[in-house]
């Protein structure tokens, strides 16, 4: 298990390309949905969630190829964010939390039996809907923790430092100061300092509950500049009450809702589909601002 | 000039020098109807010039807020004078306990204090000869082995509390919150009947921090679980997603966030057993030289030293009482002063 992911991280390396500022995703499909050619995506399987007693997501099967951005759209409680948890196992850190189906990634259940879960979320990592750097730590230290954390050896902390910021689109503005503490930052700064320390444990799957829902527009622009440059090299989800959002950074897009009962999945494609011409009447409404 | 069109600024919420005269003026005339009503009624005392006085300024605030405003504004003005004479009354006998010791300790303070124990000088000696080196180095050592007894232990109980919240969690919180009523006086009885007289049979300053622990658990364990529950869910839930085990997360982000109100917890722990008097008396044994060590033989500390001396009943040792007031007071507060500096300091690399 451990060879096998460690080899991955060694081809995780060699897929980052350099992109410059400009480049702006294409809505169209870097690969069809359903279709996962090769390995390292994402697929969710008949996923089911509780809260207690409460049923709020009922059997959604998406599959994410890697290399795309999906971004999950509906209302407020209609299971977004409860079904990317489910994705990395932070479902089940709720009390009273349970769920059913499968999350294959590489192929692999990721709540098969003796599967480590830590070693699970350093391959999905996570951005949260608040920006929540380390605050006992400085930049750097923050963009080190997961290394710490999961207690991984690399030869360069400070080449690998540079490359996450940079990668986050942070370098620029904190390089003569990583020894200043992350609260220090502005919350634009400090969302692309949590997305830095994501990417500095190399996930092949970044998820992103509402990385925006705290942040101006200006610092939102910037972060969706880092999605979509993130996406070159990983498969990214992210969870957004923001359609524009959604209609700015993703290749594809999933309409959630919950019609009084638990959320389903009404529908998912390519991100212009989605806005132009969608199946469910549903969803037509709720992207043309009729409800929600 | 631009600036010149500038207005000066002004606050004109603020009150104006005459309104501040006549809030003097309130003052005045409320002191001076004090003065004359304790000199006509057989009331008598700085207490008594207190409270009338109070009472005669509560009303004429009132009324003049009453003349001024109306009805509202005068209730407004009331309870506000009602809660300043609160906050006084609780400084009233903080001040008044801090200048007695002050006053009368600082008559037997003198360098000899710091470098001699009382072995070689009796209770009527003059106050030059003898010293408090045995009690002030026993009290330090009984409460750093308290510390070092309790703060692990406390620590882990709120651990348990925050981050486990396994199935005991309720009836361990219940018990911790019981424990920290327990009178002082029975931590010393049970240390006496479970561990002196069945064990060790020999009073020794461990037998005193024994039950100083017991006295120390609840308060940190109480204190980590309010400063522990401040940690916001959010930052363990990022050192999981991380791909952190639960005790990595919690020693390396949920402990370092909460560090400053750790050291606040222990911080409360020492000043509730410092001065605690009751176990000291039946387990240290208390005796009259330095002694290094502990765990064998009795050992002298302030409150016991304290107890003794104001015993003894001559002049010159009800001073040294008074003298050892004055110092284990300022023990205590260079404890708070150290604790709040470690507390505050910012993490740097």
């Amino acid at each position: 298990m451990t060879d096998s992911m460690e080899s991955e991280n060694e081809k995780m390396d060699t897929s980052v390309k350099p992109t410059s500022l400009g480049s702006v995703a294409s809505n169209a499909p870097k690969r069809a949905p359903g279709t996962l050619a090769m390995g390292r995506g994402l697929e969710a399987r008949g996923i089911h969630a509780w809260f207690g007693k409460n049923h709020v997501l009922s059997d959604v099967t998406l599959d994410f190829a890697a290399g795309t951005v999906t971004a999950l759209i509906g209302p407020s409680g209609c299971g977004k964010s409860t079904f990317i948890r489910t994705m990395n196992r932070m479902h089940e850190f709720i009390p009273g939390a349970a769920m059913a189906g499968e999350v294959l990634l590489d192929g692999k259940d990721v709540y098969a039996p003796g599967t480590d879960v830590t070693k699970i979320r350093l391959q999905i990592g996570m951005v949260f809907q608040k920006p929540n750097p380390f605050p006992s730590m400085t930049i750097g230290q923050n963009v080190l923790s997961g290394l710490k954390l999961a207690q991984l050896k690399v030869d360069n902390k400070d080449d690998l430092m540079e490359e996450c910021l940079e990668r986050a689109g942070l370098w620029s503005e904190v390089k003569d100061r990583l020894n200043a503490h992350g609260g220090s930052l502005s919350g634009g700064q400090q969302q692309r300092l949590c997305i830095a320390r994501a990417l500095a444990v190399r996930p092949q799957v970044l998820l992103m509950d509402e990385p925006c829902s705290a942040l101006d527009p200006g610092s939102t622009l910037r972060i969706e500049e880092t999605i979509r440059h993130l996406s070159d090299s990983m498969t990214i989800i992210i969870v957004t009450h923001n359609m524009q959002q959604a209609a700015r950074v993703s290749d594809y897009t999933a309409f959630f809702l919950s019609d009084n009962g638990p959320g389903q999945m009404i529908e998912c494609a390519p991100t212009s589909e989605i806005f132009s011409r969608p199946r469910d009447k549903r969803t037509e409404n709720y992207v043309t601002g009729r409800f929600g | 000039m631009s600036t010149a069109l500038a207005p000066a600024p002004t606050k004109p919420w603020k009150a104006s020098p005459k309104d501040h005269l006549i809030d003097f003026g309130v003052f005045l005339l409320a002191a001076i109807v004090d003065f004359l009503v304790v000199s006509v009624t057989p009331m008598k005392g700085k207490l008594a010039y207190f409270f009338v006085f109070f009472a005669t300024y509560l009303a004429f605030t009132t009324i003049r807020q009453f003349i001024l405003r109306g009805s509202a504004s005068a209730k407004d003005a009331f309870v506000s004078s009602l809660v300043a004479f609160g906050a006084f009354v609780t400084l009233l006998p903080i001040v008044s306990i801090l200048v007695t010791v002050i006053n009368k300790g600082s008559k037997g303070i003198h360098l000899g204090l710091f470098t001699h124990d009382m072995s070689m000088a009796t209770p009527t000696d003059p106050l030059s000869n003898g010293g408090l080196l045995h009690a002030i180095t026993g009290t330090l050592t009984l409460v750093a082995l308290a510390l070092v007894m309790s703060v692990p232990i406390g620590i882990l109980t709120a651990l348990y509390l925050t981050e486990i919240q396994g199935r005991f969690t309720r009836p361990i919180r219940f018990l911790v919150q019981a424990m920290s009523g327990v009178p002082s006086i029975v931590a010393g009885l049970f240390i006496l009947s479970a561990v002196l007289y069945p064990i060790t049979k020999s009073y020794s300053g461990f037998m005193g921090s024994l039950a100083l622990t017991i006295l120390m658990i609840p308060t940190i364990a109480r204190t980590s679980e309010e400063v522990l529950r401040l940690i916001p869910q959010d930052l363990r839930e990022a050192g999981t997603a991380l791909g952190g085990t639960q005790w990595r997360t919690v020693a390396m982000i949920v402990l370092p966030a909460a560090r400053s109100g750790l050291i606040t917890a222990m911080i409360l722990g020492v000043a509730r057993v410092a001065g605690e008097t009751a176990p000291i008396l039946l387990l240290t044994g208390g005796g009259d030289k330095v002694n290094p060590n502990a765990f064998n033989g009795p050992i002298g500390s302030l409150p016991y030293y304290i107890w003794k001396s104001f015993n003894a009943g001559s002049p010159e040792s009800i001073t040294r009482a008074w003298a050892g007031l004055l110092v284990l007071l300022v023990l205590v507060l260079v404890f708070f002063t150290l604790a709040r500096f470690l507390g505050s300091r910012k993490v740097a690399k």
